[in-house]
């Protein structure tokens, strides 16, 4: 069955014409050539995939793009304020090294900028490692992403984001 | 995955109208379970009608004593809801720890209980806190309605609209998660009412059950002490890579130890 | 050059930007004009014949562009997937060397074997069609029971392989290693099992192709660790394309961890079908696929046995290894369980007589290889574990044993009794400094607080030596390597001053573009955002061996520093001729070429232009241009080492075990920037606390199906899996590269399980837990405490 699908990408509004099958994450990757959402696995559990839609953070292998129709979806291409600027996460990861082959890196920073608001910018080490259950990431070893998050947390606060 | 036809129908009536006759046609509230299986190829619906445009059914009511909980609502709600978190904090605990953030957002917990996979969660809230399910059609209570493997009490086309937890004296849930997939591989939530306590194992077995001697023990003593020598029979239970049937009935009395100690707390 | 950016500085990396802004360019991302999809049609069982492939329904269907089966492959003469590695047995003979097609001929060997590629115009059509390929099979008996593999009866994988045996090796001399143990104190017994792995790099094995019917040049995107090893056996061995006809291009690659090495069956058809097909195709593995097909790691099953005397020095050390190939011989296999096992044996110890057996069996499961590690995880294992029970035996501190067997620092270099020779070290210190960090002393009172609460806790030592650095090119040659093991580097000058680092290694989350690019700034003067460094296209780069055994930085690294040697021995004499000085009088610090004695300089920008602008030049005897080769080979293997501390607690209800803290102090030689060591060091750990409590690949031992396959059943670790780690640093150089580096990308995965498991045995040792075999999941654990009770009851 062939859709129509409308909605706002990193406050852009797109548009396209989707199959009933078709995962946001394909919309994303195939329709719009937003490759920077990635594709892990195939059981939902990767995380490489987290993007926001309507303000959370979701699983986009794991949704039909008709399902979000008139949403709000925020993708890692969206994050950075300027050209020459990175988001207080974005930076936190440079600067703690939290990031080696990059491949779970979109969906692990999405995460993570879910993990700091729905916790009022408040985290402990143990919250985090928690909170982290839905992203693998196999070069890290999870040492520096915990310390980036730990870091961006009030950098986000000061930043107002 | 293979294609379907696709609705969004923005009320009850409508959704069981185009379940309606359909052998082939699935509802779909978060798609948690549903969509994996769909890219898999697992199963092959002619039509998917998606809940998650009906309003009325998502919610969370404090009625009477106890809380109704809309089908639709999300896990992520039910762990962050006050009013939840008040009547009945074991089921918020609960749903905080179903599956990942991300998953919270979309999964819910209608879908959870008209799955019954045998590693859910829910189930054993259900039968434990002896909650309500209401449907479009009418109500079930929760003995008798987990039947077996992804097998309820719910006919074709019956959908659920919302689930009534009546409140508890004291409740808690203890999860032992696989390791892997971090499904429950032994979840028991135990419950202490006027009436009594019950027991339910979610995860050991096809589907939730009740452990009726551990009930009758916790009825005249409601500490984990009064059910350390009750052992649960391994034969019937899951066994794979992960836990054998021996060890699920292990740890069925660990997780049902540890949950009364902290339903006492 | 800074403090800030030179060798030794933690520079931030420059490849970050584009993989947190999502502008990366991994294989699947790459977008091809009238692109074509593969998917392949895999067995569905562990041993099968083929007795009739019919695709007559499948070609038909909406959207198929073609279908290709063995058949094809045949016909079209394809060679088959090479083993590079030819080891010789005990009586000199080469391994058998069983045949590997491209795609299944008229045998299915493993769940996941290739039978079939469908290319499609879409994804989802080339999954219709190959629903509708009918495979005619006729089912065999399976044999995925490495124990059993050898045994008389057992199903035979390949007729050339008589008894799934293909090679029977071993290294040292029996004879003199059994008089040892006659005459031994005591002698520790061990048998063990190192578990079966899938390395689960997080991009999931990709590849695309296209050909230019134009000038008949094919293109092959592959997310390979190593692009030009990957076209050198396509062309010579498998599709007879000349190399100069096939560009191979490794962009953006999400990790490896040796998976990623070897030329596999889906890169091979997706290049040689572009042809055929007329467009461009393009194959991701799914995540599913990817746990049935890559090449999974370790699977040994080993006896050993460790002879002292009764003051601890150990005597003598015998090992006997089954090793599984796995259903083919992938493209290394056979080196990892031999030269890259059997040769660490030794440890950090001065063991005067080791000798080790080592069979390799086919199997009906997927191809084994190099995985993190390739054998030395293995070796490390082996001895700590064996090390650690005779410290237990003799009632001996686990560390005071370790220390009484050292090398001593004035013994280097040191010849081994198994090949190699270590050519520097000093291990004392790096066991004290683990023990000071990881309060070694404190434990016991630790134990005890735990004990109170119902916990069990353990502290499990690891003292690591490996072999890494790949590889002087002679020594490998010798023991049968079909390769050489050198590196490559061009540092090409463009006329503004700016520079591209051409290298034969390739990055794939190492950090290269940082890290190679620190060297040429720390050496060169040139500011960091004024190099380039190009990996990962044959197009651009000198032929290179690639990335993996934690040899970028030994050889390629060193061969940049060649290179760079090459660009001031020029530069001086154009600096020279500027100055209107004499070549041995002119230096060269700080990107500036100086008179020494006077206060004439010429900065190396204005050297280069006039090298490209070379109206006021020495040409009688330079040329002009700024731009040079060098290649290197090094001259013995690196040998970094060290001692990792684990504590552990366990849960005996419920038999979790928690990695309360992890300790590792390494020496990696000189340190050229320390965050991006710290971070291979974590990751690394992790992998091994995975293999050590988490991670199993598990086949059916009656059906051959692979039960672990996927997320759900393969235990991934998580975040919350580990704790945050703690690191320390000995510094003894390499005293045969120029810059003194021993590498560090395995290490960590190479000594954690023996850590973990010391700490899991020594925390359940007070139960009477004798043994427990990898993974330590909560329910193997159980099941051993429970095995303890009843035979105490008993």
């Amino acid at each position: 069955m062939t859709l129509s699908v409308a909605m706002t990408v990193n406050g852009k509004a797109v548009s396209g014409k989707v199959e009933a099958r078709t995962l946001l994450v394909q919309f994303l990757r195939e329709n719009l050539g937003m490759t920077g959402t990635h594709v892990g696995c195939d059981t939902s559990q990767c995380g490489a995939c987290v993007v926001h839609v309507d303000g959370k953070s979701i699983k986009s292998c794991t949704m039909l793009a008709v399902q979000a129709e008139g949403a709000k979806v925020l993708t890692i291409e969206g994050l950075a304020p300027s050209a020459d600027k990175l988001h207080p996460m974005q930076e936190a990861f440079r600067e703690n090294h939290a990031l080696q082959c990059g491949f779970c890196t979109p969906g692990m920073v999405m995460s993570a900028i879910d993990m700091v608001k729905r916790n009022n910018y408040q985290l402990d080490e143990a919250t985090v490692r928690r909170e982290l259950e839905g992203n693998l990431c196999r070069c890290t070893g999870y040492h520096n992403i915990v310390k980036a998050i730990l870091a961006a947390a009030p950098a986000m606060k000061s930043a107002g984001v | 995955m293979y294609d379907f036809a696709y609705h969004r129908p923005k009320s009850l009536a409508d959704a069981a109208a185009l379940l309606k006759g359909k052998d082939e046609a699935r509802p779909m509230s978060g798609g948690m379970t549903l969509i994996p299986t769909l890219k898999q190829r697992l199963a092959k619906p002619s039509d998917v009608v998606d809940l998650g445009g009906i309003k009325e059914l998502a919610g969370i009511k404090v009625e009477g004593s106890g809380v109704t909980i809309g089908a639709m609502t999300k896990h992520f709600d039910v762990s962050t809801s006050a009013d939840v978190k008040k009547t009945i904090p074991a089921l918020a605990y609960l749903a905080g720890h179903i599956g990942d953030p991300a998953v919270r957002n979309r999964g819910t917990i209608g879908g959870s209980v008209a799955n019954s996979d045998p590693a859910a969660d829910y189930p054993a809230a259900v039968v434990a806190l002896n909650a309500t399910i209401t449907t479009n059609t009418g109500k079930h209570a929760a003995d008798g309605f987990f039947k077996g493997l992804f097998e309820t009490a719910l006919k074709d086309g019956e959908l659920i609209t919302s689930i009534s937890f009546p409140k508890p004296e004291k409740a808690a849930y203890m999860k032992f998660p696989n390791p892997a997939s971090r499904y429950a591989m032994v979840g028991v939530f135990v419950a202490k009412t006027k009436d009594g306590v019950r027991v339910a194992v979610t995860g050991a077995g096809p589907a939730v059950f009740r452990v009726k001697a551990m009930e009758e023990a916790l009825a005249k003593n409601f500490t984990s002490a009064a059910i350390k020598d009750i052992k649960v029979p391994s034969k019937d239970l899951n066994s794979d890579i992960h836990g054998s049937a021996e060890y699920r009935a292990h740890l069925v009395g660990v997780m049902a130890r540890r949950a009364v100690d902290a339903a006492n707390k | 050059m800074t403090a800030e950016t030179g060798i030794g500085a933690r520079v931030r990396r420059k490849e970050d930007k584009r993989f947190l802004t999502g502008t990366g360019r991994y294989v699947d991302d790459l977008p091809l004009a009238r692109a074509t999809y593969a998917y392949f049609l895999r067995s569905p069982h562990a041993h099968a014949k083929i007795k009739k492939i019919d695709t007559a329904a499948a070609k038909a269907m909406p959207g198929v562009v073609e279908i290709f089966t063995g058949k094809d492959t045949a016909d079209a003469k394809m060679g088959g997937l090479i083993c590079g590695w030819v080891v010789k047995d005990k009586n000199g003979e080469p391994h058998k060397a069983p045949a590997h097609p491209v795609m299944a001929l008229d045998t299915v060997r493993y769940v996941g074997d290739t039978v079939a590629m469908v290319v499609a115009n879409s994804i989802d059509e080339a999954k219709d069609a190959a629903e509708a390929i009918k495979v005619d099979y006729d089912v065999k008996p399976a044999n995925v029971d490495l124990a059993r593999a050898l045994d008389k009866g057992t199903a035979e994988v390949h007729p050339e392989a008589p008894g799934n045996l293909i090679y029977d090796w071993e290294i040292g001399v029996k004879a003199d290693v059994e008089a040892a143990f006659a005459k031994a104190a005591h002698v520790t017994r061990l048998d063990l099992v190192n578990n079966r792995l899938i390395p689960n790099a997080m991009e999931p094995r990709a590849a695309a192709a296209e050909y230019d019917k134009g000038t008949g040049n094919y293109t092959l995107w592959s997310t390979s660790q190593n692009p030009h090893v990957l076209r050198l056996i396509l062309s010579a061995f498998v599709l007879g394309i000349p190399e100069h006809k096939l560009r191979v291009v490794a962009p953006d690659v999400g990790g490896g961890f040796g998976s990623k090495i070897f030329c596999y069956n889906e890169e091979t058809m997706v290049c040689w079908a572009a042809s055929r097909v007329g467009r461009p195709i393009k194959w991701t593995a799914e995540r599913t696929e990817s746990f049935m097909t890559d090449a999974h790691g370790r699977d040994h099953v080993t006896h050993a046995e460790l002879a002292m005397d009764k003051e601890g020095k150990f005597l003598a050390l015998k090992v006997e290894t089954i090793a599984n190939m796995g259903a083919y011989l992938s493209t290394f296999s056979t080196a990892v369980p031999t030269y890259l096992y059997a040769t660490l044996l030794a440890g950090q110890y001065t063991t005067p007589l080791i000798y080790a057996n080592v069979k390799a069996a086919v199997t009906h499961t997927a191809p084994v290889d190099a995985y993190r590690g390739a054998g030395r995880p293995e070796a490390t294992f082996v001895i700590e574990s064996i090390v650690s029970k005779a410290a237990k035996e003799l009632k001996m501190d686990t560390a005071d044993l370790r220390r009484k067997n050292f090398i001593p620092s004035t013994a280097f270099p040191y010849q081994t009794p198994v090949a190699l020779q270590y050519d520097s070290g000093n291990y004392p210190p790096i066991i004290d400094e683990a023990i000071k960090i990881a309060d070694y002393k404190g434990f016991e009172a630790r134990r005890a607080e735990a004990k109170a609460r119902g916990k069990l806790r353990g502290i499990g030592f690891s003292s690591y030596i490996e072999a890494c650095g790949l590889a002087p090119s002679q020594v490998v040659g010798s023991l049968g390597a079909g390769v050489g093991q050198w590196e490559s580097a061009q540092i090409k000058f463009n006329p503004t001053g700016n520079v591209q680092v051409m290298t034969g290694a390739h990055s794939h989350g190492q950090g290269h573009e940082t890290t190679f690019a620190q060297l040429v700034h720390d050496k060169l003067g040139v500011p960091m955002d004024q190099i380039e460094v190009v990996h990962g296209d044959t197009a651009t780069t000198p032929f290179g061996m690639g990335t993996y055994g934690s040899r970028s930085l030994a050889v390629g690294g060193s061969a940049i520093m060649k290179a760079t040697d090459k660009i001031i021995a020029k530069g001086k004499k154009v600096a020279a001729h500027l100055m209107e000085a004499d070549v041995a009088d002119v230096e060269f610090e700080n990107g500036t070429f100086k008179v020494a004695g006077t206060d004439k300089s010429v900065p190396l920008g204005q050297v280069v232009f006039s090298a490209y602008v070379p109206h006021n030049y020495p040409h009688a005897d330079t040329e002009p241009g700024m731009d040079e080769n060098a290649f290197y080979d090094p001259a013995n293997f690196v040998y970094p080492a060290g001692t990792q501390i684990c504590e552990v607690e366990i849960d005996p209800d419920t038999g979790v075990v928690e990695v309360v803290a992890h300790t590792a102090v390494d020496d990696f030689g000189n340190i050229i920037n320390p965050m991006i060591v710290e971070g291979q060091v974590h990751g690394g750990i992790v992998q091994g606390v995975g293999q050590a409590l988490l991670e199993a690949a598990v086949y059916d031992k009656a059906t051959g199906q692979l039960l672990s396959g996927s997320y759900m059943d393969y235990t991934m670790p998580r975040a919350d899996d580990v704790p945050s780690f703690k690191l320390g640093y000995k510094v003894t150089p390499c005293p045969h590269n120029p810059l003194g580096v021993k590498g560090c990308g395995e290490a960590g995965a190479i000594a954690a399980p023996a850590a973990v498991m010391n700490a899991v045995h020594d925390a359940l040792a007070p139960l009477g837990v004798k043994h427990v075999e990898m993974p330590a999941t909560p329910l193997n654990v159980w099941q051993s405490i429970q095995g303890a009770h009843r035979a105490a009851a008993e």
